[in-house]
């Protein structure tokens, strides 16, 4: 029996291993994720991000059980950086989930950015989709925070809810990391400590000087997740956010903007390839760098003349 | 002035160096007052305490040793004066560089306390007849791993471990047991016991109370450390918040009814363990003492009440001088915090005392006979750093249990250290030593710098919670790692001295099955026989108790009483407080 | 794109000495794998759901408690029961001579002891991993 058939018997291990296939682009990964794609689109996505020790984790461990616990099938994605210097990774993040990790309706899968920035692995939108096709009702995806600026989650999940601790809370880091803009759903987590009520109180004010967003009023939820309080109350706010956001016509919009940042996406990367693979080995490259390096032409000029070949030699 | 030059114990009577004479005598008598205040001081303790035995305090020469030296002895009289009684003071003073009694090893030698346990509670019991019958006067019982996690021996993750790395307790019966036949007046019994640790106080308690004996005559030590375990050891049950309640109920209770009971002993033993460097150990062990003390204060306890219950439990490394220079610069910060900080009025609460066990990581499995060389080092660290009690471990714990044969070896390493060495004869030998005191002023300000950090990050729970202390553990231990992996460090017999295809020929205990099918049958048999009602009952109760602020050590009393198990207690306590997990720390 | 390593390390059974794995999770970091860490107090059938959900290539086992000889076969018999009996199982901790013979017997891979150096685990993966790993069919 092949991989495929294997997975869509809904074999466990015929699923990580597709994940893998596709997590490491091995030949042909594009082929198998176009067989994939007609089984999926029905996944509820929602991303989980926030600054390095907000608890990101233990609300994606809290919110799962509570999904779990009602026979949701239920697909969780945590992503952890690649070193840059050695390529390695260490993810760390299953500890924090020992709650949901035997339930069998539960798949969770660590991801490596493998050099991606923005907050997410190179092919983590790619996994949400093998996971929907898989069957999975409920994605949820946990970005790296490091605390840089993680805004693609917003472009792959329906719902975001942006994680938030008092110990952090200068909400002018917040403003320029870009997390206001993208947030459906505000937590203050660790609410008992010091400075969670002033947190609340400022993130109320900026938000409602953003206002309504198209008949959504971004909600703030207080919470202690290791202690699971107002956890119930996060997740009723996701599941009004998913009623609201599926029937609302915003929702074509959404979507559509799924589409073109998936699509555009796509493309980049097989750019990126064309790069890698043809023009960065190519003798002329060594050559324009040496003619650079001697003043004998600029970088600006070098470069065009460099993807115009590109452009003649593809199109 | 008169001359004495036949008594040990003069400093008049000493000259200074070649040539200074009686002139050396006027110069302190003008300028260091204070220094020779504290010497008369001293002496005059010293004269109290002394006892009087055959020992002979003489070098292998048979040359007579003093039972102190001071910079008078050197002849460096510009060492003397207020700046050496505040920075070292005499032994059994303020602030207790050189040591916390007046006469230390020449009073009495520290006690060698072997730490043991293993399989049932009757093998247990008969192995501490035999140790008593030796002449033992105090028991430390090593627990196994399914005790100090709180489960009982029939949990399914207990398999496997009953009565591997101790003694299995699941409920009253067994303490009984243990004890069975040991009159608990007469001895005084140490717990390495910690997250459950009230569980086994109570135990204990009702085990003297079957036997007659009150409460208040209870002698021991109870490791109850939760802080360390969040930090380094991490056999913890509950988030750290409630723990820290029960600790405080613990000091509360025994500071009425146990009151020669030592509450918490501070571990910086694991600290180092788990990679820590000596400043690490000390800086941390010391923040989590604090830590203590803060809870109690705020739990609403005078500091005195509880503060000389607190002892010390540090690792002994391969470094002789950091190692030495360490417990000296603890002693230094104990008091001068508990001093001036906690404003604590008693002197006991000043004292830093503390059990030295060598350090298990630096034993190598490759060509392990070389484990008693490194043991022995160790040992003589923890000595010359004026230690009270002593553990020297075994060369084939990095193999399995220790063997009796090792054992043995492992303590005439303190036998010969305290009778052959000469290293007994005279406390704080090494003081006045150029790179000794400097290194012990280097670890004070590493120590202090750590303490304004943890400060900085909101106190040791904060810092427990960010994983701060973890990480900065985890970094040493892999820079040392990376040192001797790279050479920069030599460990004889694993990086150099190696020998090819080496043949291990020691023997080894080995612990068998049938220890967890005999302890599961028994504690069948004790579901069986007791009141479960009763059980029920009192476990309602203690749940009632821990949800509220009362200390909960009378319910748990009763608990016990009824012979519920361990774990059902523990199902009860973490059925409210919950169960922690730790931040991913690498 | 060449496939990273990826093997899980985690610490069965009850005990909390965890110096010696998270020295080995930063060295295999180092080399470039890809560590996923499940931390303390894991049973076999945690540690073997992870392993499937990960698709490792090895799981690494640390033991200090002297559990060993009950906790490396669980994991080998739940591995094999779930069709992922090509993990690879290696380990490290306080394991006598005698068992680390009978459980390499049994299958487990190299169990290393108190002194062994990062490389060495480093070296064996190396060698080891490709070997087992198997091409499947896809479509």
């Amino acid at each position: 029996m092949s991989l495929l058939d294997r997975f869509f018997q809904k074999d466990g291990v015929a699923l990580s291993k597709v994940i893998s296939y596709i997590e490491n682009q091995e030949p042909g990964y594009q082929k198998l994720l176009g067989r994939l794609y007609p089984h999926a689109g029905k996944a509820y996505k929602i991303g989980i991000t926030g600054p390095p020790g907000a608890g990101k984790s233990t609300i994606a461990d809290k919110i799962s059980s509570k999904l779990a616990a009602g026979d949701k099938e239920l697909g969780i994605i945590a992503v952890d950086p690649t070193s840059p210097f050695t390529g390695g990774a260490l993810l760390g993040d299953r500890i924090r989930m020992q709650d949901i990790s035997l339930l069998p309706n539960v798949f969770i899968r660590s991801m490596a950015t493998r050099g991606s920035t923005g907050g997410l692995a190179q092919t983590t939108s790619e996994v949400t989709l093998v996971l929907d096709a898989f069957g999975k009702e409920y994605i949820l995806i946990e970005t790296v925070g490091v605390g840089q600026a993680e805004l693609d989650v917003a472009d792959l999940c329906d719902t975001t809810v942006v994680v938030l601790v008092p110990e952090f809370g200068d909400s002018v880091q917040m403003m320029k990391a870009g997390l206001m803009e993208i947030g459906d759903i505000f937590v203050v987590n660790k609410s008992d400590r010091l400075g969670a009520g002033r947190l609340l109180s400022e993130l109320e004010m900026v938000l409602e000087i953003r206002g309504n967003q198209d008949g959504w009023g971004i909600p703030v939820v207080a919470t202690e997740a290791v202690n699971n309080v107002g956890t119930e109350a996060l997740l009723e706010k996701i599941i009004q956010h998913q009623s609201y956001i599926s029937s609302h016509p915003v929702y074509e919009k959404h979507r559509k903007n799924q589409i073109r940042t998936e699509l555009s996406r796509i493309v980049s990367r097989q750019f990126q390839e064309l790069m890698l693979t043809r023009l960065l080995p190519s003798p002329r490259l060594e050559s324009l760098i040496e003619e650079i390096y001697r003043g004998e032409k600029d970088p600006y000029s070098s470069g065009r003349e460099v993807f115009s070949r590109i452009e003649v030699r593809d199109n | 002035m008169k001359r004495n030059p036949k008594s040990s114990l003069s400093v008049e009577g000493k000259p200074l160096a070649a040539g200074e004479g009686d002139l050396g005598s006027e110069v302190i008598e003008e300028k260091n007052r204070n220094f020779k205040q504290a010497h008369r001081q001293w002496e005059e303790s010293f004269k109290g305490t002394g006892r009087k035995e055959k020992r002979k305090f003489t070098t292998v020469s048979m040359e007579e040793v003093k039972p102190l030296y001071t910079p008078l002895d050197s002849g460096e009289v510009e060492r003397i004066g207020p700046k050496y009684v505040d920075k070292l003071g005499f032994p059994g003073q303020y602030p207790y560089t050189r040591g916390v009694h007046p006469t230390m090893y020449r009073g009495r030698i520290w006690t060698m306390r072997q730490f043991s346990g293993f399989a049932t509670p009757r093998e247990t019991n008969q192995r501490y007849h035999y140790l008593l019958k030796q002449g033992q006067t105090g028991l430390s019982v090593a627990f196994d791993l399914p005790t100090l996690m709180g489960y009982d021996s029939d949990h399914p993750r207990s398999k496997g471990e009953v009565g591997k790395c101790g003694v299995a307790v699941d409920s009253l019966k067994d303490m009984e047991i243990i004890f069975d036949g040991i009159c608990l007046d007469r001895i005084s019994t140490s717990m390495t016991i910690n997250a459950p640790s009230s569980i086994l106080l109570a135990m204990y308690v009702v085990v003297g109370e079957k036997q007659g004996v009150a409460s208040e005559k209870l002698t021991g030590t109870l490791q109850n450390d939760i802080l360390k375990e969040y930090i380094a050891q991490k056999e913890w049950i509950y988030p750290p918040e409630p723990s820290m309640r029960l600790i405080t109920d613990i000091m509360e209770f025994c500071a009425e009814h146990v009151p020669k009971w030592n509450t918490i002993s501070i571990s910086g033993y694991h600290i180092r363990e788990a990679g820590a460097t000596a400043a690490q150990e000390l800086a941390f062990t010391l923040a989590d003492g604090f830590a203590y003390v803060e809870a109690g204060i705020k739990a609403g306890m005078e500091v005195d009440t509880f503060a000389p219950r607190l002892s010390y439990f540090f690792n002994a490394h391969l470094d002789l001088f950091e190692e030495i220079a360490k417990y000296r610069a603890a002693r230094r910060i104990w008091a001068r915090h508990m001093r001036e900080r906690y404003k604590a009025k008693k002197e006991a609460s000043w004292l830093l005392r503390f059990h030295t066990q060598t350090a298990g990581c630096s034993m190598t499995a490759q060509q392990p006979e070389n484990n008693i060389v490194r043991t022995a080092f160790e040992a003589l660290a923890g000595v010359l750093g004026g230690t009270q009690s002593l553990h020297t471990n075994s060369m084939d714990e990095t193999l399995a249990l220790p063997s009796e044969k090792a054992v043995t070896i492992a303590l005439r390493s303190q036998q010969i250290i305290s009778h052959e060495i000469g290293a007994a004869n005279t406390i704080d030998p090494l003081a006045g030593s150029y790179y000794l005191e400097a290194l012990t002023d280097r670890l004070e300000g590493q120590a202090e710098r750590y303490f304004e950090e943890i400060d900085k990050r909101g106190g040791v729970l904060r810092c427990i919670e960010q994983g701060y202390f973890q990480r900065e553990i985890a970094d040493s231990a892999y820079r040392y790692q990376r040192e001797i992996e790279k050479k920069e460090r030599i460990i004889v017999g694993v990086n150099d001295y190696v020998i090819e295809g080496e043949e291990v020929e020691i023997p080894l205990l080995e612990i068998d099955e049938r220890v967890e099918r005999e302890q599961c049958q028994a504690l069948k048999e004790v579901r069986q026989s007791r009141d479960n009602d009763k059980v029920k009952r009192t476990l309602a109760e203690l749940k009632k108790a821990v949800r509220g602020n009362d200390n909960h050590m009378p319910v748990l009393l009763e608990c016990v009483r009824s012979y519920a198990t361990e774990g059902e207690i523990v199902e009860v306590l973490k059925s409210v407080f919950g169960e922690y997990t730790e931040p991913p720390i690498f | 794109m060449q496939k990273k390593f990826r093997i899980l390390l985690a610490k069965p059974g009850l005990d909390g000495h965890d110096r010696g794995i998270k020295v080995v999770a930063s060295a295999l970091r180092d080399a470039g794998m890809e560590v996923i860490y499940t931390g303390l107090r894991q049973t076999p059938e945690m540690i073997v759901a992870a392993s499937i959900q990960e698709d490792v290539d090895a799981i690494g086992l640390s033991i200090l408690s002297g559990a060993h000889m009950t906790l490396f076969p669980a994991v080998l018999d739940l591995l094999k029961r779930k069709g992922a009996g090509r993990i690879l199982v290696f380990g490290g901790g306080i394991i006598p001579e005698k068992d680390i013979e009978e459980l390499e017997a049994m299958g487990v891979g190299k169990l290393y002891t108190p002194g062994a150096s990062t490389r060495e685990i480093i070296d064996y993966l190396k060698k080891t991993i490709p070997g087992r790993r198997k091409e499947e069919k896809v479509f």
